[in-house]
């Protein structure tokens, strides 16, 4: 029979940061970043959760941890929108290419 | 006598410095005399005193008095100290420039006298006076360097004393850098000196000497770098080029600084290590063959001048020449005495050349003439010098130079005829200048060459009593102070035994026997035949001086330009060598490598910059992808090698 252990959590964890990464670089849409972004972020909970059940399963922390890692995820999404916006009213467009004004 | 004694003797004069320069200043323009009383007050108690140290050496058992040292300071394990060293050499020199620095000091109230930098000369010349006993009482070779510069910087400030006259303060840098050259050898000697003896001290570097643990290459070569010292400080060859040019300067300090004293700074120091020559046959061999070669080339220069203080300039290197060559054939003694006498003698014909000036208001012989009329003391008293100059018996200078003479006729006859030549050179030259300035008629004179004299009379007149009386105790001194050694009781002081300093002759027999030896009596008709030429062409014109003059024309030009050693040293050795050869290629050095590394290193990183910016293109997504990259990196190696 078998049983899902912490290798299998870290694999789905690591599987979905590849994911989210590979998002991140590779697309044009900002909205589309932010959200491979997300993807980033869950894989670390689920990461920080597996650890907390194998390492401490009585204790909350890691689960506590995860928690706040969502409220910050949401607030940082809120003021990334509000950049985006900000962004978009310039430049008329979401696409990360034509954010390049920051260089020499 | 009191240990303190000698220390006051040095002290003195830098306290009349100080007193001068920070105390009396705000007194000084209202009396200016002030700053004139005090340096005679402070030398003149230093030279009662130096006679008192001179009684006290005479009478004590080795001619040598205890003295302690004060410790300085302790540096590791290298203790210094200061203190001074009391022996007969000692004492005879700090009462010759004690007695000539008053001498000199009271002669410059006339010379002087309403100069705007009255109180600044006094002030200089009681720095220079402490520091050339500094230099005389010094018991380490180290504090005598010290004080070896402090009289080159007091010569310095005194030739560029007029040193709104570009001339003069061209001499005055000459004179500094050109003994710079000698100095150099002094250091190295004074450094291989502390390297193989660890020690500065004179007393213990005559000890290491005499037990044979400093010999050979190094010996000599430290004979040979304090010599080079000399060589500056005494205007040897080919060091000799700033004396003629240091005469610049107001007169009495030629007199004081460039003739008597500093100068002979450089046949002191070679005294004062005489035992580090004596055990270095080839060293003393060099020591001779400069001396006699500068008496008879400086000697053979002094023919052709028309200045009266180049005359004696010249004069006073060529007998510088004769000290050196003293020491170097004979011993402390032989070389010293020609010092002692020569000091009273040359200082006197300095200041009798001030005295002339003084009335004439030029130094050039060709505008004088007639003047032993109006200036009959100048004109004895110069008369005295001359001869004492020359040699005629009984006058000092004929003792000193007899000894020289003596010396060398039986250590080397090469040197002995130049000496001989140059004894009949230096009575024509000597007797040249007497006779163009005092006989003959009055040519006119010029106007001062330094203004701003108060009430001063118009046409050649006497010089008042304070330049006079001077001038009359230095021609005393000029005829007497040879005698001390008729009966050998001078080479007996420097011999060290008690026995040594009593009289080994009676005074008479000593006095006329001289005249007996064929050697004096040679030495003295040539002199009187150097003095009857002069007589012949410029009183009685049985020769005429331009027939001559035309007659060895290139040998003439070649005289009047000094042998082109200026020429020599300022346009072949520093315009054409150093500025457009050496400094070129050092300046091409400084622009190519040391500016092309200074400079390229900068490029290097503004081009590697540029390259590098190209990276930064602003794509956010670029950025996340290296720190990716750089993440799976550091994984992989932790991975592999961790």
């Amino acid at each position: 029979m078998l049983t899902v252990g912490l290798t299998h959590f870290l694999i789905l964890s690591a599987i979905l940061f590849a994911i989210g990464l590979f998002g991140v670089i590779t697309q044009r849409n900002v909205i589309k970043v932010i959200m491979c972004l997300e993807i980033m972020l869950n894989a670390v909970n689920i990461a920080l959760i597996a650890f907390s059940q194998s390492v401490a399963p009585v204790s909350l922390t890691g689960q506590i941890f995860a928690i706040f890692v969502m409220v910050v995820a949401a607030a940082e999404v809120a003021v990334g929108i509000a950049i985006i916006f900000s962004i978009y009213r310039n430049h008329e467009s979401i696409d990360m290419e034509k954010f390049n004004i920051l260089k020499w | 006598m009191p240990m303190q004694v000698p220390w006051l003797i040095f002290l003195l004069p830098f306290l009349s410095f100080l007193m001068i320069g920070l105390v009396l200043r705000p007194f000084l323009p209202r009396y200016p005399r002030l700053a004139g009383y005090v340096t005679i007050g402070a030398v003149g108690i230093s030279c009662a005193l130096s006679f008192w140290v001179l009684g006290a050496v005479i009478s004590s058992p080795g001619h040598m008095l205890p003295v302690d040292d004060i410790r300085w300071a302790v540096v590791g394990n290298l203790e210094m100290h200061i203190g001074v060293m009391v022996d007969s050499l000692t004492a005879v020199m700090v009462v010759v420039v004690t007695f000539i620095s008053l001498m000199v000091q009271i002669y410059s109230q006339g010379y002087m006298k309403g100069d705007p930098g009255y109180m600044r000369y006094y002030a200089f010349m009681s720095l220079f006076t402490a520091c050339m006993l500094g230099l005389v009482l010094a018991n380490n070779i180290l504090f005598m360097f010290v004080f070896w510069e402090g009289v080159g910087l007091g010569s310095y400030l005194l030739i560029g004393f007029w040193f709104h006259k570009p001339s003069a303060a061209n001499a005055a840098k000459k004179a500094f850098i050109v003994t710079r050259f000698g100095d150099l050898g002094f250091l190295a000697a004074i450094l291989i000196l502390f390297a193989t003896t660890g020690t500065f001290d004179t007393g213990e570097i005559y000890k290491l000497v005499a037990a044979g643990t400093l010999t050979g290459t190094t010996l000599t070569w430290v004979a040979i770098g304090i010599f080079a010292g000399a060589c500056g400080k005494s205007a040897q060859f080919p060091l000799h080029v700033w004396l003629p040019d240091a005469m610049e300067g107001p007169t009495p300090v030629s007199a004081l600084i460039h003739a008597a004293t500093m100068v002979a700074a450089g046949v002191f120091l070679v005294a004062r290590f005489y035992p580090i020559f004596s055990h270095s046959p080839e060293a003393m061999l060099v020591v001779a063959v400069i001396g006699a070669f500068t008496a008879i080339f400086a000697a053979s220069i002094g023919f052709v001048m028309n200045d009266i203080k180049r005359v004696l300039a010249y004069s006073t290197i060529s007998q510088l020449g004769y000290m050196m060559l003293g020491l170097g054939v004979g011993g402390v003694a032989i070389g010293i005495f020609h010092l002692f006498n020569h000091a009273f003698f040359k200082a006197l014909l300095f200041l009798g050349a001030g005295s002339v000036n003084h009335s004439s208001g030029t130094f050039d012989m060709r505008l004088m003439g007639g003047l032993r009329k109006s200036m009959p003391w100048t004109y004895i008293t110069f008369v005295i010098g001359s001869l004492s100059l020359a040699g005629i018996w009984p006058l000092a200078g004929f003792w000193s130079k007899d000894e020289i003479l003596m010396n060398a006729f039986s250590n080397n006859p090469t040197l002995f005829v130049l000496a001989l030549i140059t004894v009949f050179m230096t009575a024509f030259y000597m007797f040249r200048a007497v006779f163009m300035t005092f006989h003959g008629e009055y040519k006119g004179g010029a106007p001062s060459e330094h203004g701003d004299h108060d009430e001063h009379p118009q046409g050649p007149h006497e010089s008042p009593a304070v330049m006079v009386v001077p001038l009359v105790i230095l021609a005393v001194m000029a005829v007497c102070s040879g005698w001390i050694n008729v009966t050998g009781f001078f080479n007996g002081l420097f011999e060290g035994d008690v026995e040594g300093a009593v009289h080994k002759i009676g005074f008479l027999e000593g006095f006329f026997g001289t005249l007996t030896h064929p050697l004096p009596l040679a030495s003295l008709l040539i002199a009187l035949a150097g003095i009857f030429l002069a007589f012949a062409i410029y009183i009685k014109k049985w020769i005429s001086a331009e027939k001559i003059t035309n007659a060895v024309r290139p040998l003439y030009t070649l005289l009047s330009h000094k042998y082109y050693m200026d020429d020599l040293y300022e346009n072949v050795i520093v315009k054409t060598f150093l500025y457009n050869g050496l400094f070129k290629l050092f300046a091409m050095f400084d622009t190519s490598v040391v500016d092309g590394t200074v400079n390229g290193t900068a490029s290097a990183a503004s081009s590697a910059g540029s390259a590098l910016k190209k990276l930064q293109n602003g794509q956010t997504q670029v950025y996340a992808f290296t720190i990716a990259l750089g993440v799976v990196a550091i994984a992989v190696v932790v991975y592999l090698f961790g």
